[in-house]
Parts: structure tokens; sequence; C-alpha cells
């Protein structure tokens, strides 16, 4: 395969015209001279009309043509005529082809004045929408709870019990793993201090009081965030695009009632069941690394019962609820506004989980603040 | 209710997402019984304007009246009744993926009327058996083919008895014979309901084989170009893109483009 250099030169053709003489490789594998040193050759010239005349031994592909549109919109707009009759027959085919159907004419955006571009109540504004979107989503979720209580919602119990399935036992594995590590460091990081008082003991009320009250909850909502309000996301943004959810409300069904109810009283119901567990768990695995540090299980679990009380419980519990139904609204919510495309899909689940730790962590914060000062 | 209005009477409907305009001015009617075709060319809003048929969709101006009622001004329950009337099919099937044939098409009955579990399950094994789907009951959307799923989703949207189908591009991605077999289907289902048609397709073969009314939507225009008997309009209509449209690419009298 001989490689010459794809070139081209531009003479003085007959009758006030530019003749550009293609030679060489014009194709994908070699570099292609760029089409702005021969704009600026012509620049120079004074003729009308520009001929394209090819050399024998040129070899083409897409590349000459790609550099036959760019003369070709050149000339366009320099209102020059481009006359292609001398190239091979299938480069003007091919060129005609791609110029049939005029470019689209992208309007200039209107140049925004600077006060625009920094108005500061535009990202205030946009936050004040979204606002008032999520706050209607919730409206119509409690009157959707309100027509359940009245016995008149289309919610349908098939639905919730799978739900509670999804969510409870399928989801017992990762708990299980989870909160016992997190008993594990708890117990790690308080026999550290505690050893420095030969406290090692009080280890046991540093685990149980932090699992119920904190910890429990916690890492229960951020696995179940990432597992089940990552999977609500991606099942309702999937129904959006297949326009199930179309189908649904032109049937009179109210998607609220239909899809997100189901799914928030699923999670309501079974994450302080799920508290419960990691609590138990996560005391198990501060036993296990107490009873390496001298502190036998007896002396562990003796210690224990003197902290766990049902308040220290149910502060746990009630968290829990709270971030049950932070991590379904968060998962409907962005699964009911998905667009209509797989990417959209992606953008909800990901907003899902996002939305639902950072307001997981903010009602962890208040509660804890709350109830830091109801002395409880 | 009045019986001398028009069907459907769309009347100076304009449809824009936002500030985007998507068509504009359009004014027609669909007669009962119509076969009515929704056509134009890709992207010039034919689905939209079937969404706003269905009240998914609220117009940006205009109205859209059934039977002289307009679905835009009516409250709930009278929303509820008018869509008790409507069976439709979506583009992508639009059946619940989560639930079988037999669940799917028992919703709509478990929705509107006041029948027992058993008496359902007859109904459903009914309308599976006239698409031609008896004993699928149990099969869920993902396990049956593509041209399955439309007679599925044609056979929840006829579980009522409707007044009205609407069908969104019912033969798009089935071979020539499914999609013929689909246009007799839909058109022994109209013939035996009573029942008024709107489909969106732009299959040549479809419109003329079933359609006795359309309207053509134009993309660059904005609005409707031509309204009437397909046939008709393949003849004799003013507009050449409509023509074209219609022929195939040949221009209407005879000579090819």
């Amino acid at each position: 395969m001989s490689s010459a250099v794809a070139r081209y030169v531009c003479s003085q053709g007959p009758e006030q015209s530019t003749d550009i003489c293609f030679s060489g490789d014009w194709t994908l594998d070699a570099p292609a001279p760029a089409f702005t040193t021969l704009a600026s050759e012509l620049e120079q010239q004074q003729n009308r009309t520009l001929r394209c005349q090819v050399d024998d031994n040129l070899e083409w592909d897409s590349a000459l043509i790609a550099f036959l549109l760019q003369c070709h919109n050149y000339c366009l707009t320099r209102e020059l005529t481009l006359d292609s009759s001398a190239l091979p027959d299938g480069a003007r085919k091919l060129l005609a082809l791609s110029t049939a159907v005029a470019s689209l004419e992208i309007a200039a955006a209107e140049p925004k004045s600077l006060l625009e571009r920094l108005n500061p109540s535009a990202p205030l504004l946009r936050l004040w929408h979204s606002l008032e979107a999520a706050l209607e989503f919730i409206g119509s979720v409690s009157l959707a709870l309100g027509a359940l209580m009245r016995g008149r919602a289309n919610t349908r119990l098939t639905d919730f019990l799978n739900f509670l399935f999804e969510a409870g036992p399928k989801a017992l594995g990762i708990i299980t793993l989870t909160s016992f590590l997190v008993g594990m460091i708890l117990a790690y990081l308080g026999a550290a201090q505690l050893a420095q008082f030969g406290a090692q003991v009080y280890v046991a009320d540093l685990v149980t009081v932090g699992m119920l009250r904190e910890m429990g909850a916690l890492m229960t909502a951020v696995v179940m965030a990432g597992r089940t309000g990552a999977a609500y996301a991606a099942q309702l943004g999937t129904m959006q695009t297949r326009e199930e959810i179309d189908a649904i409300v032109t049937l009179g069904i109210s998607p609220v009632e239909f899809l997100v109810l189901p799914r928030l009283l699923a999670l309501i119901v079974i994450m302080p069941l799920l508290v419960i567990y990691a609590n138990f768990i996560g005391i198990l695995g501060g036993a296990l690394v107490a009873s390496g540090m001298g502190v036998s299980l007896t002396q562990f679990l003796e210690e224990t019962r003197t902290v766990i009380t049902l308040t220290q419980l149910n502060v746990g519990l009630g968290k829990a609820l709270v971030f049950g139904t932070l991590i379904a609204l968060a998962g409907c919510y962005s699964g009911i506004n998905c667009g209509r495309s797989s990417a959209a899909v992606g953008e909800a689940t990901t907003n899902a989980v996002v939305t639902a730790i950072v307001f997981l962590i903010v009602a962890d914060a208040a509660i804890n603040i709350a109830l830091q000062n109801m002395g409880i | 209710m009045t019986t001398d209005a028009p069907h459907i009477h769309v009347e100076q409907l304009t449809m824009a997402y936002g500030s985007n305009l998507i068509q504009q001015e359009l004014t027609f009617d669909v007669n009962r019984g119509d076969v009515f075709v929704i056509m134009g060319g890709s992207g010039c809003g034919k689905s939209t304007l079937l969404k706003h048929m269905i009240g998914l969709y609220e117009p940006a101006v205009g109205d859209i009246f059934y039977a002289g009622r307009s679905f835009n001004k009516t409250d709930d329950a009278g929303r509820f009744q008018l869509r008790r009337e409507w069976g439709i099919t979506y583009q992508s099937g639009g059946l619940f993926s989560a639930m079988t044939l037999a669940e799917n098409t028992a919703l709509p009955l478990q929705q509107y009327t006041k029948l027992g579990a058993t008496e359902i399950a007859d109904i459903v094994a009914y309308k599976l058996a006239l698409v031609g789907l008896a004993g699928y009951q149990d099969y869920y959307p993902s396990e049956i083919s593509g041209g399955m799923q439309k007679r599925a989703g044609l056979a929840r949207a006829i579980a009522l008895d409707p007044d009205i189908l609407f069908f969104d591009e019912p033969s798009a991605g089935l071979d020539p014979i499914s999609s013929q077999l689909l246009d007799e289907l839909i058109l022994q289902m109209k013939e035996s309901l009573g029942a008024t048609v709107v489909i969106v397709t732009h299959e040549l073969a479809s419109i003329f084989a079933i359609a006795n009314n359309s309207v053509f939507l134009d993309a660059e225009t904005k609005t409707m170009i031509a309204y009437g008997d397909p046939k008709q309009l393949r003849e004799d209509s003013s507009e050449e893109k409509v023509r074209r449209f219609l022929a195939r690419g040949k221009s209407g009298n005879g000579s090819t483009a």
C-alpha cells in the first residue's frame, strides 16, 4: 500500500476560478490537512468559483468528504460557488447527500446581562420550586394515608406484603454483618479509652447505649437507604419510562396510593423490627471484643442489664420510624419524578440515596439535640 | 349527555412543554364510530396529542370535549366516569411488569366494578382468549414476546368494554403479519363493541386498512395541515407534504419526487 501524504494545491484556474487539486491518501488512517489553512489561503484570492480537481493517485474516504463539507459550508457563508464536477463519482454523490438538508441554524443565545448571570435569586428560586414540589408530594402522601384509613385507597395488600418481605427477611444478612461489626468497633473504641482508668467492664455500657440510642438505627437506615430506597427509586423510575405510571393514572388510580403507600408502609413497619435485631447483634459483637479484653460474657451481660432501659430502646425505635419514612419518601419521590430515559433512572436512584442519607443525618442530629434538651 | 355532539371534539388546542411549543391551534372532531388516525412525521407531537386526549397532560390553551364534556373542567368524580369509558394501550406496552397478565387485565375491573374475584377471573380469561392469549394468565409481561405484550395491552384496554379505544403506535416493532393481525383485531373490537378508535401511527398499511378519518400534524409549521379520510387526502390534499407522506414519498399525482 503506497502511503502518500494527503495534500492539496491551490492554483489559478480558467475564468476567474481557483483550482484546488487533491492528491495523496485522504483517508482516516492518515492525518488530513486542517481546513483552516485552506480557509486562510482562500481569503487571499478574489475568485468567485472554487473548482475541485483530483490527482490520479488520490485515495479517499470519509476524511476527504469531511474536508469537502467544510469547503461547502465555507462557500455557502461567503457566497462562492463550489464546482465539484471533477470529483470521483462516489465522492460527489456523498457530498451531495451530506449537503442535501440544510444544517440546523442554531439561534445565537441571547447574551445574558451580568446581573442576570449572577442573579442571586435564581438558585434560591430553584430551591423554592423543589421545596414546593417536595411539600406537594408529602401532602399527597398524607391525603393517600387519610384515604387508606377510611378504607378507600387503592393500596393492595399483596404489594405491601411483597415489599415487607423484600425489605425485611431479605435484608437480614447484610444487617447482621454491619451491626455485628459496628458493635465490635464501638467496643474497641471504648476499650482503649476505658482501659486507661481500669474500667474495661464499662465497655458493655458504651456498646449497649451506643447501639440502642444511635448506631443501631443509623447504620440500619444507611444500609436500607442504599438497598431499599435505591430499589424504590429504580422501580418507580423504570415504571415511568415504560409508561406504566401513565397507565395507572388513566385507569383512574392514584399512583401515590397504588405505588408509594405500600412501599412507605412496608419500610415503616420493618425498620423498627430490623433495628431491634441490629441492636441485639451489635451487643453480641461488643461482647465478643470485650471477652478478648478480659471482660467475661457474664460480666458483660450483667453490666448490659443495668443500662438497658425501655427509654433507651424507644429512642432508637423512634428514630427507626423517622428514618424509615425518610428513606421511603426520598426513594419514591425521586422515582415518580423521574424523567423518561434510562439515564434519568440512574439519576433518580443516585438522588434517592444521596437525599435519604443527608436527611437521615440531619434528622438524627435534630432528634439528638431535641432529646438532649428534654433530658431524655 | 348530548348525543349529537361529536364523540371527541378538540378545540383550539395548543400543546407545550414549558416554553417549548409542540403544536398549536388544533381543532378537529372525532365522530362516534370513527377509526381516527393521528399521523405525521417522527417527533411532530403525535403521542403528545394522544396524551392530551387521555387527560395525562393539560392543554396550554384550548380544551377537549368528550360528547360535549370537558375533561379538564370536570371534578374528580366526573373524570373517573369519563375514564371508565376509555381503553388505552401504550407505545411501550404500559403493562405492569410486576403483575401477571391476569392481574394486569383484572386491574381495571377491580377498579371500576364491584365484581367478585371468580367473576373477574372469568372475564379476564375471556378477554385474554379474545386477543389470542388464552391460558397465559400467570405469565409476566417480561416472559412473553413483544407482539404478545401488545395484545395483552389490548386485553387490558378492552377489559371494561370501552366506548373509546386509544392506541399509541400499536404496531411499532411488530413484523408485517403480526401487525396485520393486530389491525384486524382492532377492527373487530371496534365493530363488536361499537367503539370509537383513536390511533397514533405512521404505518401506511394500517392507516389505509382501518382508518376513515385522520389528522396530519406537521412538525415545521407546528399545526395540523390536513384533516379527513386518509384515502381521500392521498388523492387530493392541497398539501404536497401530506400527499407525499401518504404515497410513501411519491408525490400524489403519480410522478415520482
